[in-house]
């Protein structure tokens, strides 16, 4: 195993921000302090991701998700809602039941990832990635790549003229 | 003992059942779309995690960068519906817009 010997300490440092803030985006009362609680869930994934030997993946998540997506989530709690009352913004119904759902779901799972004997190789040592994630998006992953291309236009689009005023409502 | 792929799993794992949590329990559109964002997430650590310890190569890197990428579209997209929703009924409480129940 090509492991230093901190990589455990650091594992469980990320794993435990990583799932409890997942935990303050499932339970948080107010929707500002859950948006705040992604953020510390995407950028614990990102450092997982760095473990996991992934720097460009890493990289993106932190430039896409927290600089983009968070924000955006951001704007639009602040865009619908009165700033006075977020006292309880993020009202949660069902949760008995839906805890039920997700400890026999859960359970189904966890036992699936205990007892499946995963084909597993002796991880490299680490290297730079960008050049075969360059490589295979522009060999193998040429088609999805160019769709996705497509599906951000697509979604660009979209987004401009869903939230932007129609002119007839103007007008009457 | 050594952590490893179970290890990022269980961290997956937990990630993918608060989501759905949080999917199924909010009623603020916004929540939602925050529990759709855990669970991508937590698909992401899956595929980098088995990408590392079990199938080498850069295939997991390419389809977790696509999953970053639909989550983007699709965080764009839902905020510009949450804000069509919130002009037409002036909230974003899903159980107020009910418009189309029969």
């Amino acid at each position: 195993m090509t492991e230093f010997s901190f990589f455990p300490i650091v594992f469980y440092l990320l794993a435990a921000v990583t799932v409890g803030s997942a935990a303050g985006v499932a339970f948080s009362n107010n929707i500002v302090y859950s948006a705040f609680s992604l953020m510390g869930t995407l950028l614990g994934a990102a450092g997982l991701f760095v473990l996991l030997a992934a720097d460009f993946v890493a990289v993106i998540q932190v430039l896409i998700y927290v600089g983009g997506i968070l924000v955006l989530m951001l704007f639009a709690v602040m865009l619908t809602h009165r700033v006075a009352d977020v006292r309880i913004s993020n009202r949660a119904i069902g949760r008995l039941p839906t805890l039920l759902v997700i400890a026999v779901v859960g359970a189904l799972m966890g036992r699936a990832l205990a007892t499946s004997n995963w084909h597993q190789v002796d991880p490299a040592v680490p290297t730079p990635t960008t050049y075969g994630i360059g490589d295979g998006l522009l060999t193998s992953y040429v088609l999805p790549f160019e769709l996705a291309s497509v599906v951000l236009l697509a979604a660009l689009i979209g987004a401009v003229v869903l939230s932007r005023k129609e002119l007839k409502d103007e007008s009457a | 003992m050594t952590v490893g792929l179970t290890h990022f799993l269980t961290v997956s794992l937990l990630v993918f059942l608060m989501g759905v949590y949080c999917v199924l329990t909010r009623r603020n559109a916004i929540g939602i779309l925050m529990g759709v964002e855990l669970i991508l997430n937590s698909a992401n650590i899956n595929y980098l995690a088995f990408s590392r310890y079990s199938a080498g190569g850069y295939d997991g890197q390419v389809f977790a960068l696509f999953v970053i990428m639909l989550a983007a579209a699709e965080a764009a997209i839902g905020l510009a519906i949450v804000l069509g929703i919130y002009q037409t009924f002036h909230t974003i409480d899903v159980e107020a817009t009910e418009t189309l129940r029969g």
